[in-house]
C-alpha cells in the first residue's frame, strides 16, 4: 500500500522505439488547436476591444491562480501532498479582510491615529495593513493546520495526510457557513479603497464616475494593476528567497531528498512549517485581492480557484516558481476565453483538458524538471 | 429527539453491520445448497423487517429503508473504488462521476419508457453493445501492432465511439416508431410500460447504465491512466465537475430536456425494490471477490506493488489499470442506477464534486485492499451521518446540516489520527477471507526442473 502511494509519477507514455501511427493522435492535438487558434482569431478580428477585455480578464484571474499556485506548488513540492485545506487557507484570508474592514474599520487607523495625513497615504496604509493582517491570520491558520493535521500523519501512508487535509477544507468551509460564524449566504464586500476604473482610448485615461464611456473601449482597474505589481513582487521575492536564502537552500535541499537533508542537519519540520506559512501568506494576500477585485465573497469561495491553482501548478511543473506563475496565466487566459467565446459553464472543463493534454505532451509539465529515476 | 430514537439508531447500526457480516459468512460456506438457502434467509430477514409491522410501524420505516438502499448503492460505488484505488492503487476521485452517469442513464431510458417513448432504451442498449463491439475489435487489431501511442490509440477510439453513436441513434429512430404505440402515455401506460416488462426494462436499465460508465471510463482511462498516480486523481476529479457541469446544462448544452438540468430531474419512476438492491448487492459483491481471486485479481495487485516489477513479469500494466478502472466504474454506474430509481429525483448536487470525496473517505476508512472494511464502512457511515447525525441535528434549527458537515470532517480527522490504515486495515471476514487461492490439490515436492509448466503460462499477454 506504501508502496504504491510513494511511487513515482514516471511516464510511461507508449513511445517506444518505434512508434507506428503517431500522426493520428498528433494530427487530433493539431485540429483541436487549429479549431481552437480559428476561434480566437475570428473573434480577434471580429471585436478587438471585447477580445482585449476578455484578456485583461483573464489575466486578472490569472494573477488570482498565480497567488494561490505558489502555495501548492512549493508545499507539493516538498512534502508530495495535495493539500486541499490551500483554497480555505485563501477564503479564510478574504473574510479576515472582510472584517476588519467592516467591524474594526481598520483601514482607516492612519486617519485615526495621525489626523494630519494626506488622503492617499492614509489608503495606502491602511490597505496594506488589512492586507498584511490577513497574511498574518493566514500564516498561523496553515501553521496550526500543519501541525495538528498534517505533522503527525508524516511517517504514515500518504493517503492518510490528504484524507485529513479534506476533512480540514470541510471543516473550514462548513464552519465557517454556521450562522455565527461567516454564514452561508454571499456576502457584499466593501472594498477598503476606491476602485478606479481606466479605460484606453488614445492612451491610457481615467474615468470618471458618472461620465459614460466614450464608446465601445477596453477598461480595466486599478485591482489589475496591483494585481500585477504583487504577484511580480511575490515572484521575485519568493526567487531571492528559495534560491538566495539558507532556508531557501534548506527547503530545496529537503525537496530532493528529506533523509539526507535531516542527516545534513537541517530541521525538515521546521522548514516544512516554514514553506507551508509562506504559501498561506501569498494565499492570504490572494484572498484579499480577490474580494476586492471580484466584491463578494462566500465560504466556499475558495474550493474551484484553490483546485485550478492546483492544475495552473501541475501545468507548469510542480515545484517550479515561474512555473506555477506562467501555468496560472494559461489557466486564468484560457478559461475567459471559454467564458466568451464557447460557453460559460464549460469554464471548468477546460483547465482540466489542457491538465490533461500537457501532461501526455509533456509528463512533468511546462518548467519542471524530468523526473529522476528512483531506484 | 430523545436518548431512545440515538439508542434506536445505534442497534440499528450495530444489527446491520451483524447482518453484512452474517451475510459475508453465509456466502463464505462451501456447499452450494447452504450458500443458496443462506443467501434466500438473507433477503428474506430484511423483507420480513421491512414489511412485519410491530405496533402499527414497521421495524424499518421509510427513512432506514432509504438509508439501507443508498447504503446498497454506496457500497457498489465504494467497492469499485477500492478496485481501482486499494487493489490497483491508481488515486481516482472519478467514481462520483460514473455514478452520476450510471444515474442518468437508467433513470433517462425508465422515465422515456413509461411516459411511452422507447427510444431511450433502444438508443443506449444499441449503442453500447456497438460500442461495446467497436472497442473489442479494435482492441484486437491495435494489440496486434507494438508502439502505437496512447493518443493515436484514444484517437481512433474516439472517432470508433463517435460512429457507433451517431449508428446507434439512427437504430433507434427506426425502431422506436414501432414499439411507442404499446406503451401507452403517463396518464394511461400501455401493456410494456408496467408489471414484468417495465421490470425487465429496469433491468436492462440497469445493466446499460453500468456499460455505459464502463465504456466511457474506458475512453476516459485511456490517456489519462498513463498520468502519474496524484495528476492521474486531479485529472479524474475534473472529470466529475466536467460530468457535474454537463448534468447542470443537461437541458441546453445537451440534448435532454427532460432531465432539466440544475432544476433536477423528477418523475423517475420508483422501481428500486429491496429484491434488485440485494441482488445487485451480492452479485458485486461475488464478481468483486472472484476477480480479486483470479489470476487477473494477482495482475491487478501486482500493478500496485510494482509497476516496473510487474512489466518485468510479463504483465501488460497500461491493461490491467485500464480494465480496473473500467470495473470499477461498472460498479459505480450499476450504483447509480440502483439509487436513481429509490429516490426517484436526480439533482445535479446529488453528485457533486465535493461529495466526490465520499467514496474515498468510506475506502480509506474501511481500509484500503479491505473488501469487508469497505462494505462495512459504507453501512457505518451511511447509518452514522445520514441517520444518527441528521436525527441528532434534526432539532437545532436551520444550522442543522452545517453542523452534520462540522462534526464529520472532526471524526474524520480523529479516526485518521488515531488509525491512519483505516479502522479495519486489510482483515477480511468470511466469504472475503482467503483472497489468495488455495491450491486444489496437495502442492507436490517441487521436483527440480526448468520452469514450472503452471507459471509459465500467466502473466504471459
Amino acid at each position: 500500500m506504501q508502496k504504491a502511494s510513494v511511487s513515482t509519477t514516471a511516464p510511461t507514455l507508449a513511445h517506444g522505439p518505434k512508434t507506428r501511427l503517431a500522426w493520428v493522435g498528433q494530427g487530433f492535438l493539431l485540429i483541436l488547436a487549429v479549431l481552437a487558434l480559428y476561434i480566437v482569431v475570428r473573434n480577434l478580428i471580429q471585436d478587438p476591444v471585447q477580445f482585449g477585455q476578455i484578456i485583461i480578464g483573464g489575466l486578472q484571474l490569472g494573477f488570482v491562480y498565480a497567488l494561490i499556485a505558489l502555495g501548492y506548488t512549493m508545499v507539493y513540492g516538498i512534502v508530495k501532498l495535495i493539500n486541499f485545506a490551500h483554497g480555505d487557507v485563501f477564503m479564510v484570508g478574504a473574510f479576515v479582510s472582510f472584517f476588519s474592514v467592516t467591524k474594526f474599520n481598520l483601514e482607516s487607523w492612519p486617519a485615526v491615529v495621525f489626523p494630519g495625513l494626506p488622503a492617499a497615504v492614509v489608503v495606502v496604509i491602511g490597505t496594506l495593513t488589512v492586507i498584511l493582517l490577513s497574511m498574518i491570520v493566514c500564516t498561523v491558520l496553515a501553521i496550526t493546520i500543519e501541525r495538528v493535521a498534517y505533522k503527525p500523519l508524516r511517517d504514515a501512508p500518504r493517503i492518510a495526510a490528504l484524507i485529513t487535509a479534506i476533512g480540514v477544507s470541510f471543516f473550514l468551509e462548513y464552519f465557517g457557513a454556521l450562522k455565527f460564524v461567516f454564514t452561508p449566504e454571499f456576502i457584499p464586500y466593501p472594498s477598503p479603497f476606491t476602485v478606479v476604473t481606466f479605460y484606453i482610448n488614445n492612451g491610457i485615461q481615467m474615468m470618471v464616475p458618472g461620465k459614460p464611456l466614450p464608446g465601445h473601449v477596453v477598461t480595466f482597474t486599478s485591482i489589475f494593476v496591483i494585481f500585477i505589481v504583487a504577484t511580480l513582487l511575490v515572484q521575485f521575492l519568493l526567487q531571492y528567497l528559495v534560491h538566495r536564502t539558507k532556508i531557501g537552500i534548506a527547503m530545496r535541499a529537503t525537496s530532493f531528498d528529506k533523509p539526507a537533508a535531516r542527516l545534513m542537519g537541517i530541521n525538515v519540520d521546521q522548514v516544512i512549517s516554514f514553506t507551508f506559512a509562506v504559501g498561506a501568506a501569498f494565499a492570504g494576500l490572494g484572498g484579499v485581492l480577490y474580494a476586492i477585485a471580484y466584491s463578494s465573497i462566500w465560504t466556499q469561495l475558495g474550493i474551484l480557484p484553490g483546485l485550478k491553482a492546483f492544475v495552473a501548478a501541475v501545468v507548469g511543473g510542480i515545484g517550479s516558481i515561474p512555473g506555477a506563475f506562467v501555468g496560472a496565466l494559461i489557466m486564468g487566459l484560457a478559461e475567459n476565453l471559454t467564458m466568451g467565446y464557447i460557453s460559460t459553464p464549460m469554464r471548468d472543463a477546460v483547465a482540466f483538458t489542457i491538465l490533461i493534454l500537457v501532461l501526455l505532451i509533456r509528463p512533468t509539465g511546462l518548467f519542471g524538471e524530468p523526473e529522476k529515476e528512483k531506484a | 429527539m430523545g436518548l431512545i430514537d440515538i439508542f434506536t439508531s445505534l442497534v440499528k447500526i450495530i444489527a446491520v453491520l451483524a447482518y453484512v457480516y452474517g451475510l459475508l459468512w453465509v456466502l463464505g460456506k462451501s456447499s452450494r445448497w447452504v450458500k443458496i438457502a443462506g443467501i434466500l434467509v438473507a433477503f428474506g430477514i430484511i423483507q420480513l423487517v421491512i414489511t412485519v409491522n410491530i405496533g402499527g410501524s414497521p421495524i424499518f420505516n421509510g427513512f432506514d429503508l432509504g438509508l439501507l438502499f443508498q447504503a446498497c448503492s454506496m457500497t457498489m460505488v465504494a467497492l469499485g473504488l477500492n478496485l481501482i484505488y486499494g487493489f490497483n492503487g491508481q488515486f481516482s476521485l472519478g467514481q462520483y462521476g460514473f455514478y452520476g452517469i450510471g444515474a442518468y442513464t437508467a433513470a433517462d431510458i425508465t422515465y422515456r419508457w413509461i411516459n411511452g417513448d422507447a427510444r431511450g432504451l433502444i438508443v443506449v442498449l444499441s449503442g453500447v453493445i456497438i460500442v461495446g463491439l467497436m472497442i473489442f475489435g479494435l482492441r484486437q487489431i491495435i494489440h496486434r501492432y507494438r508502439g502505437i501511442p496512447v493518443l493515436t490509440q484514444f484517437t481512433l477510439y474516439l472517432v470508433g465511439t463517435i460512429l457507433a453513436g451517431i449508428v446507434a441513434v439512427y437504430i433507434g429512430r427506426g425502431i422506436a416508431p414501432a414499439i411507442n404505440p404499446l406503451l401507452g402515455t403517463n396518464l394511461v401506460p400501455g401493456a410494456l410500460a408496467q408489471g414484468i416488462p417495465l421490470q425487465v426494462v429496469f433491468f436492462l436499465a440497469i445493466i446499460c447504465a453500468g456499460v455505459f460508465a464502463a465504456e466511457t471510463s474506458f475512453l476516459f482511462g485511456l490517456p489519462v491512466l498513463t498520468l502519474g498516480s496524484d495528476y492521474f486523481g486531479i485529472a479524474t476529479l475534473g472529470f466529475t465537475i466536467v460530468v457535474n457541469t454537463l448534468m447542470l446544462n443537461s437541458d441546453t448544452i445537451l440534448p435532454f430536456p427532460e432531465m432539466k438540468g440544475g432544476r433536477g430531474m423528477i418523475g423517475i419512476p420508483k422501481l428500486t425494490t429491496w429484491f434488485w438492491a440485494f441482488v445487485f448487492l451480492v452479485l458485486v459483491i461475488v464478481v468483486m471477490r472472484n476477480i480479486i481471486r483470479s489470476s487477473s485479481g494477482r495482475t491487478i495487485m501486482s500493478v500496485r506493488e510494482d509497476e516496473v516489477a510487474a512489466r518485468a513479469m510479463g504483465v501488460d500494466v497500461a491493461d490491467t489499470k485500464l480494465i480496473s478502472f473500467m470495473v470499477g466504474s461498472l460498479f459505480a454506474g450499476i450504483g447509480g442506477a440502483i439509487y436513481a430509481h429509490y429516490i426517484g429525483f436526480l439533482s445535479p448536487n446529488t453528485f457533486n464534486f465535493l461529495l466526490s470525496f465520499n467514496p474515498l473517505i468510506i475506502v480509506v476508512f474501511g481500509g484500503l485492499g479491505s473488501m469487508s472494511g469497505t462494505i462495512a464502512a459504507t453501512f457505518g457511515w451511511t447509518f452514522f451521518l445520514e441517520g444518527l447525525l441528521r436525527n441528532l441535528l434534526g432539532t437545532m434549527g436551520t444550522d442543522a446540516p452545517t453542523w452534520r458537515y462540522v462534526l464529520y470532517p472532526v471524526t474524520l480527522l480523529v479516526v485518521m489520527l488515531i488509525r491512519p490504515q483505516g479502522l479495519l486495515g486489510t482483515t477480511e471476514w468470511g466469504f472475503l477471507k482467503d483472497i489468495l487461492i488455495k491450491p486444489r490439490v496437495k502442492p507436490q515436492v517441487a521436483a527440480p526442473g526448468p520452469i514450472a509448466p503452471a507459471e509459465s503460462q500467466q502473466g504471459l499477454d
